[in-house]
């Protein structure tokens, strides 16, 4: 399935692009993360340490277990720092 | 309820003017404002602020019908900017209306604190030095986890 991937604040400096849209079979948010990380490096260490990032499905908080079938939108970044 | 995300300044004496006005039925009207703070130790040139579109309407929205559900607010205000800013400038401003002025007091600090960690803003503060971004503190969960219990 065709998936947009969203990268925020250091997440996206280190994978270089905000956002790409990818093909994957990735059915948890564990999956598309493996998958993503045996890619290429600067995906590796962008996930290299999980607990110090956060995920969104389709604009929603979750956590790596989540699943993603039938998602449209996955967004990784870090946790948040607002107010 | 009104949420506004936007980069533009904004005037918060004029904002608080407008929701106050013609709530005759409500007793309590308390705000808060958040300031881009200068850092002790490197001068801050500036502060950027990057959020996600789309996702941040929606969990300031989440998070302000939370409070309604919980305390007696007649309304809420949230006013959060993105982008470039400077020492002393207003990031963001949250405003509740209540009866009573408890209610007031306790849903805008809910507010502030939920507002903090589950609505996605990312500060990276630029100095002469070099830029960082902003890490979220222990004690920010802490705070949702006392209202989660409380």
């Amino acid at each position: 399935m065709k998936l947009d991937v969203m990268y925020f604040a250091w997440v996206r400096e280190r994978i270089g692009v905000p956002r790409e849209t990818i093909e994957t079979e990735a059915t948890t948010v564990a999956d598309l993360v493996r998958e993503l990380s045996a890619r290429e490096d600067r995906y590796e260490l962008a996930f290299s340490d999980l607990e110090a990032l956060r995920v969104a499905v389709d604009q929603d908080l979750t956590d790596f277990d989540a699943s993603i079938t039938g998602a449209c939108e996955v967004a990784f970044f870090p946790p948040m720092t607002g107010g | 309820m009104r949420i506004l995300v936007q980069d533009a300044p904004f005037d918060a004496g004029a904002e608080l003017n407008a929701f106050q006005a013609g709530k005759t039925d409500m007793g309590a009207v308390v705000t808060f404002s958040g300031l881009v703070r200068d850092l002790p130790e490197a001068p801050l040139r500036h502060m950027l602020i990057e959020h996600y579109p789309g996702m941040t309407e929606r969990a300031l929205t989440k998070i302000a019908e939370e409070a309604c559900a919980r305390w007696s607010l007649g309304d809420v205000l949230v006013i959060h900017r993105y982008g470039q800013m400077a020492p002393g400038d207003q990031i963001m401003m949250v405003a509740t209306a209540s009866p009573h002025r408890k209610d007031a007091f306790a849903a805008a600090d809910f507010l502030m604190d939920y507002l903090k960690s589950r609505a996605p803003f990312w500060k990276k503060e630029v100095t002469a030095d070099g830029s960082d971004w902003v890490a979220a503190k222990g004690e920010d969960e802490e705070a949702l986890r006392q209202w989660q219990q409380g």
